[in-house]
């Protein structure tokens, strides 16, 4: 079987700082898959990479075995990729129910009709019904979405990314900003709309990462330092210098 | 998941039935009411600027698309539709003077998906940049290829042509009245109609945020070209109709004019609303046709609304009355009666003092007017200082008197709103 996501050698600089440094990475289909690492390690970037955000300077990405590595972010959308954003990224002038609706559309196989009634599509509502209750926001579907308080808005930006089905979903860092009960149902919301799906994430809170997560990449000054299972991870004596050690260091300085 | 417990049986919508028919209602009767000739050449151009400025607004509200150059397929299409009536009136071509407006249509959408293709392949300003390009490259154009656009003084038809039928010919003008309306009437339909399906909603997100919509599978660039193409249709049925109407097609349909006047048009009505660009049609049409009959000034008092909306109420007049709906709904409206009346003598005022100014300026200017001249039937002398000194003491306290009454306005305003808010808490 072949991997969900497979980076070969990627590299990315902007201008002469290189930000990603020849990464390899395999992701398991069906894994639940966290890169951590401090900041400026560039997983962000990474994400933008995969998702098709930036293009790569060097270095092959492929999904399900087929390359996607110069496609466009709508092109990589549509072979079943999904993504959400670290700095919620939602229509802010549409309502929930609009929100998650456009996620549903292209999926559902109404591209750019203009010849079907949007409110008349039973399929595309139902799906996004679905998906509202499953976030929890049923009860909002009408409320503009710029209005939502942040862990709602945060929920809607999970959302739209579920909404198309996708079967490869990455989250930049969803429970970013949240309090701890926010952090704890984010967790649970994840867990179980993610059920089946591989889920590769962004993540600084260590409890969310061992709450969730299948395996762990470290990255750091943008290279792969390790991948494996938690316990692995723990015990891996690069990882606890450079990284548990970089950690320590940020926690002193704050 | 469960189905909902409650059946839902709403095959129509029964609010948006009755407000279509009202609409319709109105515009069968329109001329009845208002019967003299002058009302009927109004309603007609209000009626293919209400299709124009609608078209326009699902670039600029629904696609935000800001365009400076959309009378390029408005003119298009009444060339186009200027040469079939032509050739229709040579006897070369059977083809009912009825249907042209989709000749207009099919030319208007062409030159989108010619023009469009360049200019949506980027948004925000590179768009309006390139459609402002164009729409210079298209005027400039018409006087370069004088045997297709007639030159200066552009080509000339007699809308009198083919067979007649059931005796409608239109040579008179109620009967043009009535083709405009039914056009008109069908295009508002249609273009609401495009609001509700996926493109015109994708048009709404990629309007809202981009990227994200990239992220959802769509490619913002195709959903900006064909949402251009469907305007420029539309653009292309509202050439044709003045077409009709003037049985004279010139540089002008094409110019930078046009194209700025249509943006004023549905910026005053509202861009947030889709009927807002239809408000906003009429009083453009009322001050561009009715108001330039009676001061030379028009264009400058035009240039003053357009910035009072801009500054004041971003929304337009569609998102002022839409405003109000909460407040009707709570029966509060009375409470803004005295705020409202007084904030309008005080504008009143103001508007008087600022007129003579303006009309003075303007009967002093030109060296071959008569000084002597007379607003609202009193008479003076422009060149004597009391008519001066009235004017400006006018505008002076009606401004003075008006930042009091707003003020008042927004006192009863807030209270009725945190009133309303506490209700919904």
């Amino acid at each position: 079987m072949s991997a969900a996501i497979e980076l070969l050698e990627v590299r990315k600089s902007f201008g002469k700082t290189e930000i990603i440094n020849g990464v390899s990475l395999a992701i398991r289909r069906g894994e639940r898959h966290a890169i951590i690492g401090p900041n400026g390690a560039g997983k962000s970037t990474l994400f933008n990479l995969i998702s098709g955000r930036y293009e790569v300077s060097s270095g092959r990405i492929l999904l399900n075995g087929a390359d996607i590595t110069s496609l466009k972010p709508f092109q990589i959308n549509r072979k079943g990729l999904a993504r959400s954003f670290q700095v919620t990224n939602i229509f802010h002038n549409l309502s929930v129910y609009e929100n998650i609706r456009c996620g549903v559309l292209w999926s559902a196989g109404y591209k750019y009709s203009f010849w079907h009634r949007v409110g008349g599509l039973k399929d595309v509502r139902q799906r996004a019904e679905d998906v509202m209750e499953r976030i929890g926001l049923a009860k909002r579907r009408n409320v503009p979405a710029g209005t939502l308080t942040y862990a709602e808005q945060r929920a809607l930006e999970v959302g739209i990314t579920l909404a198309g089905g996708a079967e490869v979903i990455l989250l930049d860092e969803p429970t970013a900003g949240m309090s701890r009960t926010e952090t704890a149902h984010a967790v649970e919301l994840i867990k179980t709309v993610t059920e089946g799906k591989t889920l590769v994430m962004v993540e600084h809170d260590m409890g969310v990462v061992f709450g969730l997560a299948d395996r762990i990449s470290v990255l750091v000054y943008g290279e792969v330092l390790a991948t494996g299972t938690m316990e692995e991870i723990r015990a891996n004596p690069a990882v606890q210098e450079a990284y548990l050690g970089a950690l320590h260091k940020e926690g002193a300085d704050a | 998941m469960a189905e909902p417990a409650t059946l839902r049986f709403a095959p129509l919508d029964l609010g948006r039935v009755l407000l279509w028919g009202a609409t319709a209602l109105v515009f069968v009767a329109a001329p009845l009411v208002f019967r003299q000739g002058f009302a009927l050449t109004l309603m007609i151009q209000m009626g293919s600027m209400i299709v124009f400025a609608l078209s326009y607004n699902m670039l600029l509200g629904q696609g935000g698309m800001l365009s400076f150059g959309h009378a390029v397929y408005s003119g298009l299409g009444a060339y186009a539709t200027v040469h079939v009536l032509n050739f229709i009136g040579k006897g070369a071509l059977a083809f009912p003077v009825t249907l042209l407006p989709l000749v207009g249509g099919a030319a208007g959408a062409l030159f989108g998906v010619i023009f469009g293709y360049v200019t949506t392949k980027r948004a925000g300003t590179t768009f309006a940049l390139i459609s402002l390009g164009i729409g210079e490259l298209v005027f400039a154009s018409v006087l370069m290829f004088p045997g297709f656009f007639g030159g200066e003084g552009g080509i000339s038809t007699n809308r009198v042509a083919g067979a007649p039928f059931l005796g409608v010919t239109y040579g008179p003008a109620i009967q043009v009245y009535y083709l405009v309306a039914f056009w008109c009437f069908v295009s508002m339909i249609a273009m609401f109609a495009l609001t509700q399906t996926p493109l015109g909603r994708m048009a709404n997100a990629v309007r809202d945020n981009p990227e994200r919509s990239e992220f959802v599978g769509y490619d913002t660039q195709k959903v900006r070209f064909l949402q251009l193409v469907l305007s420029s249709f539309f653009a292309g049925v509202a050439g044709a109709l003045s077409c009709i109407n003037f049985e004279i097609v010139s540089d002008e349909n094409v110019s930078a004019l046009r194209s700025g006047g249509v943006l004023l048009a549905a910026f005053i009505g509202g861009i947030p609303l889709f009927f807002g660009p239809i408000i906003g049609a009429i009083v453009f049409i009322f001050f561009v046709v009715a108001l330039s009959g009676f001061t030379q000034a028009w264009l400058l008092y035009l240039g003053l609304f357009f910035l009072a909306i801009v500054l004041y109420a971003p929304g337009g007049i569609a998102s002022l009355l839409v405003m109000h709906l909460p407040v009707i709904r709570a029966g509060r409206l009375r409470e803004l009666a005295w705020p409202y009346l007084l904030a309008a003598a005080a504008g009143l005022v103001a508007f008087a003092g600022l007129v003579g100014l303006v009309e003075m300026v303007y009967r002093l200017s030109e060296a071959n007017l008569d000084p002597q001249m007379s607003i609202a039937g009193i008479g003076f002398d422009a060149r004597a200082q009391p008519p001066w000194l009235v004017s400006a003491a006018l505008l002076g306290a009606g401004l003075v008197a008006l930042r009091f009454a707003t003020r008042f306005v927004g006192e009863r305003w807030a209270a009725i709103q945190q009133a309303l808010e506490a209700r919904r808490a």
